[in-house]
């Protein structure tokens, strides 16, 4: 560190960009590896299946010469090296293949599904982001230093039992208390607004308590620091203190946590698109499995996959700039 | 057994053991009392509500749903152990591939696994279902084969931590395999950390069972588990919610009580233990018996006062009872009068200073007869007003500059808010003020320097950076509380100068905290000398080495080097420890390490009382002539314990 700064201010600040500039390239090239990793394990899929997979979703009753011209249409019969070749190009020109099912392009499906799902899945995770931040920096003040101790106990043991509470389970709770007994808010299918309501709660919820969990930690270890005590000695208002001065330095652990949150977020979602009937690719993924319609389930798990990739990568540059020591710190 | 009891010793940890016994023992038992009954079909009671006969209703089949739940328990348990240990194998063998396979084979996994793990277990555990198709079976391997990455993970970092041990060192320049070291020197190690993770990791897969039985990819009938149950139930949710409800409860707590079990064990081998930890020392429950400071009577009616402090005193709690760091402390400071105060560390010096800047946090309690700053009383009065006036007036230099700015901002807007704050500026003519106060301490090219981190200043810049924070107001004191010590010794002499000639051109007090005498000398004009708490001695600076009067004050001095110390011996150290301000005797504080001590010394504390100079000493026994032989010398190595040292 000390290096850095014998040097003149002006080498350090291309220094420091050069430095931001490698890391984008290095998160960059890890996302292509995953990627290709991804993409990869995405083909073998169908041909690890046991048996032929035309075979297994037509059914025994289909004749034999209809399940030959899938095979050959599929390009099932081609070398495997030739398949992932095609396969490749296809994913470059935004071909994902074609339902056995319905015929229809696996794209097509998709880009109509996806909507209503990526709005669930961004929609939980501002409102966990948002529940949790103001959340655990007010608990983290008002349980330092010895202070509030039931105020902590009870916290910290409610936030461990929700978070043990699956999200789907906590939805068929939801359908229950706010559908079946109080009958306020719609419990199936996408409408409305309100209609979004209990899907979003039923997945916030659990991130929402342990991100608050987290930042709690993290605030208390930054509420001590020196650099909190010298904007005390500035005479900054409180809210300044907490938000401009201590939070940015409690963020790292807390975002990396919440990247994690949000990619199992995304992922989250079709067990809660399941409880609640939502007409997302939750419930595409879920039947295309049972229907054995693999090109769709192939297409289906690539998105979500790229959807956590995306999402890392977006976690990790969005922590490089907020806290410029990470560019340092990785190797 | 050692584990278990360890485990039952809290509450948390008994009411888990019971719950997972509970648990385990239902999983047993239902199926043999209750299995047949469970599966009989009721065709007058398909999907009945409660009632005393079936206390949560009945399937669309007529069968009793309490009973199923109970009977579900062992499918659901054996599912989930089961899913684990294919977690737990499947993430060895990635695990310690890399130890087996040796470097180039290992780093691939390694890489894998790394990005395996960036993915959540339930996208893979339903591409895994659609290689092994729908069934219990199926779903195990999937649900097993998801969780393997995050355990391979743990077997990595777990047996790097091994692998770097001198045993494993040892074994392996001996000659002995790769395979012989893994199961006898490797393996026997990360036992215990696996077993706990595989205990939290059952209730995951548990909750992950449910899940994939509950969208119809794990369980298939007639065979029923909880997720299974769920789903049916969902079904019928407007006639008999507790069909939905009552499977889902049993999820969470069985899910529950392997988590918690798992969580107690890994608390009681050590793993980690959170909780915050009071840096307050036991407090003696002996009430201070302080005698009245008395105060030198020049201080209040000069105009020319900066600063005037009164039988200041400050106390925290303790679980013994409060802790008292300051007892009783007065002293002022005029205009542009530079101050020292030494002592050892405990001795409260720090406390004092940062009590009299107002930045004592609660549960410590400042308490003083007057404490006045600027003519300001800030003991009463009003907040908003004090936030200013120190904000603006009163600069603070801290020890580690390194630690004492916010590493995440720029250093010229961590300047700059000082004036949007208190001198209304707009954001751009503040970043102009920090640019030009940047420049006064000397730190060249200062508009880059303001757009860099922290980080990339130097230690002596930054603490130079911290001076200008203060300057960026017009002070009229600057409190620096150890400001050269964590720096290099080539730059120590840079910021004091630099205090120095802004003393000099603005008039400005300086209260300077230092553990060194020969710092303090060199930069004050008077010198308040503190041990335990109170003030034991107040003279002029250029006293210091001639008309000192206290024998703590002269044992200071004596620990000083100078160019005629001998390099191959020893340095001087005062003897004995600094008092435990938790356990203050009954007389002088000092008494017990003063070689000048008598009776009087043990059994009644000296009053602070000012000679026809003006000075003041606490001491009984003040100016009279050391005894031969001190100071005490004692081996180098012991002082940096005692922070006698005073370099």
């Amino acid at each position: 560190m000390t290096t850095a700064a014998a040097l003149p201010a002006e080498d350090t600040r291309t220094a420091r960009e050069n430095r931001w500039l490698r890391f984008t390239l290095r998160r960059s090239g890890r996302l292509l590896a995953s990627l290709w990793v991804l993409v990869t394990a995405a083909f073998l899929m169908m041909h690890l299946v046991p048996g032929d997979p035309v075979r297994a979703a037509m059914g025994p009753t289909a004749p034999a010469a209809v399940v030959e011209a899938r095979r050959e249409s599929l390009g099932l019969n081609d070398p495997i090296w030739q398949q992932y070749l095609d396969y490749l190009q296809g994913l470059f020109t935004g071909d994902l293949g074609t339902s056995i099912g319905s015929q229809l392009p696996v794209a097509e499906t998709i880009a109509q599904r996806l909507p209503a799902t990526a709005a669930l899945a961004v929609l939980a995770f501002l409102v966990a982001v948002i529940i949790a931040i103001p959340t655990g920096i007010a608990i983290a003040v008002a349980t330092r230093r010895g202070r509030g101790r039931r105020l902590e106990l009870g916290f910290t043991s409610s936030s461990v039992f929700i978070s043990t509470i699956p999200d789907f389970l906590l939805g068929v709770f939801l359908v229950w208390v706010f559908g079946v007994s109080l009958g306020w808010l719609p419990v199936a299918g996408r409408g409305g607004p309100e209609s979004y309501i209990l899907p979003v709660i039923a997945l916030a919820v659990g991130p929402a308590a342990i991100l608050a969990r987290i930042v709690r930690v993290e605030m208390l270890g930054v509420l001590e620091t020196d650099f909190v005590r010298t904007a005390r000695a500035k005479r900054l208002p409180l809210w300044r203190i907490y938000l401009s001065h201590a939070l940015p330095n409690a963020v790292t652990a807390s975002l990396t946590l919440a990247g994690l949150m949000l990619s199992s977020l995304v992922v989250g979602t079709v067990l809660v698109e399941s409880v609640f009937a939502w007409p997302g690719l939750g419930s595409t993924i879920v039947s295309s499995i049972q229907l054995k319609d693999y090109p769709l389930v192939q297409g289906t798990v690539l998105v979500y996959g790229v959807g956590v990739l995306v999402v890392n990568t977006i976690v990790d540059l969005v922590l490089a700039t907020l806290d410029p020591r990470t560019t340092v710190a990785e190797h | 057994m050692n584990i278990l009891t360890r485990i039952l010793r809290t509450p948390l940890g008994i009411a888990a053991v019971v719950m997972l016994t509970l648990v385990v023992a239902t999983a047993i038992f239902a199926p043999i009392l209750w299995g047949e009954e469970a599966a009989a079909v009721d065709t007058d009671n398909m999907l009945a509500g409660p009632s005393l006969e079936h206390p949560i209703g009945t399937d669309q089949l007529g069968r009793d749903l309490l009973l199923r739940v109970l009977v579900a328990t062992r499918l659901s348990v054996t599912l989930a152990v089961l899913a684990t240990l294919v977690a737990v194998s499947a993430g060895l063998i990635l695990g310690v591939a890399p130890l087996l396979l040796g470097r180039h084979i290992g780093r691939g996994v390694t890489w894998l696994v790394g990005v395996a793990v960036a993915f959540p277990g339930l996208l893979l555990a339903l591409s895994f279902a659609v290689i092994f198709g729908s069934g219990w079976l199926g779903a195990v391997l999937a649900i097993g084969l998801a969780g393997a990455p995050s355990f391979a993970r743990l077997c990595q970092t777990l047996i790097a931590g091994v692998a770097s041990r001198d045993f494993v060192a040892a074994a392996r320049i001996g000659g002995v395999g790769r395979f012989r070291v893994l199961t006898r020197h490797v393996l026997p190690n990360i036992g215990e950390p696996l077993i706990v993770n595989a205990t939290i990791g059952a209730g995951g897969a548990l909750l992950a069972f449910a899940g994939l039985s509950f969208i119809g990819l794990g369980v298939q009938p007639p065979d029923y588990d909880w997720g299974r149950l769920m789903m049916e139930g969902l079904l019928g949710i407007y006639v008999n919610p507790l069909a939905a409800l009552a499977p889902g409860m049993a999820v969470v707590i069985a899910g529950l009580s392997f988590n918690l079990v798992g969580e107690a064990a890994a608390r009681s081998l050590g793993i980690q233990v959170g909780g915050f930890t009071s840096k307050v020392r036991k407090a003696a429950s002996k009430p201070v018996t302080a005698p009245a400071a008395v105060v030198a009577a020049d201080a209040a009616d000069n105009d020319d006062v900066v600063l005037d402090v009164r039988d200041l005193r400050v106390s925290f709690p303790g679980p013994a009872g409060d802790v008292r760091p300051v007892r009783g402390v007065s002293f002022s400071v005029r205009r542009g009068e530079a101050v020292g105060i030494v002592g050892e560390s405990g001795s409260g010096k720090s406390v004092t200073a940062l009590s009299i800047a107002q930045l004592v946090e609660s549960p410590g309690v400042v308490e003083a007869k007057a404490l006045s700053f600027l003519g300001e009383d800030l003991v009463h009065g009003d907040t908003a007003r004090h936030r200013k006036l120190l904000g603006t007036s009163l600069a603070m230099v801290f020890q580690d500059p390194m630690t004492s700015f916010n590493p995440t901002k720029r250093m010229g807007a961590q300047l700059a808010e000082v004036a949007t704050e208190h001198q209304g500026l707009s954001r751009k003519e503040a970043l102009a003020r920090a640019i030009d106060r940047l420049d006064a301490v000397r730190i060249t090219d200062p508009a880059q320097r303001a757009k860099q981190y922290p980080h990339e200043f130097s230690g002596g810049m930054r603490q130079r950076a911290m001076i200008g924070m203060g300057l960026m107001g017009a002070p009229a004191l600057i409190i620096a509380d150890e400001p050269t010590t964590a720096l290099d010794v080539t730059v120590q002499q840079q910021v004091l100068d630099l205090l120095e000639a802004i003393r000099e051109r603005d008039d400005v007090a300086l209260l300077l905290i230092s553990h060194d005498v020969s710092v303090v000398a060199e930069v004050c004009d008077r010198v308040l000398v503190m041990y335990a708490g109170r003030i034991v001695e107040d003279l002029p600076a250029a006293d210091l080495a001639t008309a000192a009067k206290h024998p703590y004050t002269r044992a200071l001095l004596a620990a000083v080097p100078d160019m005629d110390t001998h390099l191959h011996l020893p340095l001087a150290t005062i003897a004995g420890r600094p008092v435990d301000p938790a356990q203050l005797p009954e007389g002088c504080a000092y008494a017990a390490r003063c070689p000048l001590a008598d009776a009087r010394c043990r059994a009644v504390d000296p009053h602070l009382a000012t000679d026809e100079d003006g000075d003041r000493v606490a001491c009984w026994r003040a100016g009279e002539p050391m005894p031969l032989g001190m100071p005490q010398v004692r081996t180098g190595v012991e002082t940096n314990e005692t922070e006698g040292v005073l370099v």
